[in-house]
């Protein structure tokens, strides 16, 4: 029932992950351990031919799996900013919602320090 | 008015709390941050202090280094993990972090750093107790009867994984429709038990965690079992969810909010389970056998 996909795709899509993740330290992603691990690691189980390997079915599993942990943590941040990383807005922002002002006050409240 | 259409279960509760993440994944997760100025202001995130991200190989394992530093848990202990894999990601994580650390995208930290200190301070039986305790509860035997077409897709989804796990496992599960859920015999709560004493204290800690995430802990064997994948699970999972999304529509910053941080999660914790379970002989082999 695992619809795992080609790993063909998987690879490639852990690639892009790779390349957003280092986008922003402009570090080539070929430089990191990471990109270096998976490598070693889709080349050592490639060369055995057999379809039913199981090696390679859970290699295939893991890659996949990491494939969506990071897809899915890109998409949950970008979520997050989006909609709930604004925080609560000031005061002033709120009246001005409704068309309010606050009123100006140029010899303070009184009570305040 | 939106916020009580949200059913305020663990995620909904974090919508409210957000974004204080904490550093290791215990259930009662500390109490609110304490008061800013405001009600609710994103409370201050620390910045990234470092710049470069190392592996080092040490006695216990493998530890991560933060530029000249070494890596410690909430609990003060080295952070040493057994597996290469494990380190490599969660430096990958640790290098992620742009210009503020957010430590709810670092979730196998979470899981390791949970493993090192055991903060709930559990022993296996009780890990082992706590996730066969899900099987009374568990999603794929709670049924519905209508509406009918939630009953039919519960019966063509949740079926054949259930059928899986009996054979699998020579055991009887079952369904349920009554609120009282299905009736477990004792011999499949055994079998289950011994064979998830089989995993180490590590693995046992993450299989706890996918559990707890998933709801359900046939889902959690199909996952370990690589008989489904991620995705599959999480679908699984929260099909009432999915069906009522198909039928209603979709709340982009609930529904899929909740949907990928529920993936993430899940990976997080089947990646966890199966680097802490692999062992490098197998490895050697097949490096042998290639090279």
């Amino acid at each position: 029932m695992a619809a795992l996909g080609s790993p063909a795709r998987t690879w490639l899509g852990l690639l892009r992950e790779l390349r957003y993740l280092n986008a922003a330290t402009g570090r080539p992603y070929r430089d990191t351990a990471a990109y270096r691990y998976l490598v070693k690691a889709f080349r050592a189980h490639r060369v055995t031919s057999e379809k039913l390997c199981r090696a390679q079915h859970e290699l295939h599993f893991q890659a996949a799996t990491y494939l969506c942990l990071l897809r899915s943590i890109r998409a949950h941040v970008a979520l997050h900013q989006e909609f709930h990383g604004k925080g609560e807005r000031s005061v002033e922002e709120s009246a001005g919602l409704v068309g309010l002002k606050l009123p100006q006050q140029p010899g303070g409240k009184g009570w305040e320090p | 008015m939106w916020r009580s259409c949200l059913r305020l279960r663990d995620a909904g509760r974090r919508l409210l709390n957000r974004p204080r993440g904490s550093f290791t994944a215990s259930e009662g997760s500390g109490p609110s941050p304490s008061t800013p100025a405001r009600a609710y202001a994103p409370p201050a995130e620390r910045k990234r202090f470092y710049q470069n991200v190392s592996i080092a190989q040490g006695e216990g394992g493998f530890e991560i280094n933060l530029d000249h530093r070494k890596l410690r848990t909430p609990g003060a202990k080295i952070f040493t993990v057994p597996s290469e894999a494990l380190a490599v990601a969660v430096a990958t994580e640790w290098d992620s972090q742009q210009d503020t650390i957010r430590p709810y995208t670092m979730h196998l930290t979470t899981l390791c750093n949970t493993a090192l200190d055991n903060p709930t301070q559990r022993d296996k039986d009780q890990l082992i107790r706590a996730a066969v305790k899900f099987l009374d509860t568990d999603t794929i035997c709670y049924r519905v009867e209508e509406p009918e077409a939630l009953a039919e897709l519960q019966r063509r989804e949740w079926d054949p994984v259930a059928e899986w796990a009996e054979r699998r496992y020579s055991v009887e599960i079952g369904s349920s429709t009554s609120i009282l859920g299905p009736s477990i015999p004792a011999r499949t709560r055994e079998v289950l038990a011994s064979h998830l004493a089989s995993y180490s204290m590590w693995a046992l800690q993450g299989i706890e965690f996918v559990v707890t995430q998933l709801k359900s802990i046939v889902l959690t064997l199909g996952l370990l079992d690589r008989h489904l994948t991620v995705e599959q699970a999480v679908l699984l999972s929260r099909l009432e969810e999915e069906y009522q999304i198909q039928k209603w529509g979709s709340i982009e910053w609930a529904h899929d909010y909740e949907r990928q941080e529920l993936r993430a999660r899940t990976a997080a914790g089947t990646l966890f389970v199966h680097l802490c379970s692999e062992s490098t002989t197998v490895k050697h082999k097949l490096l042998q056998a290639s090279g």
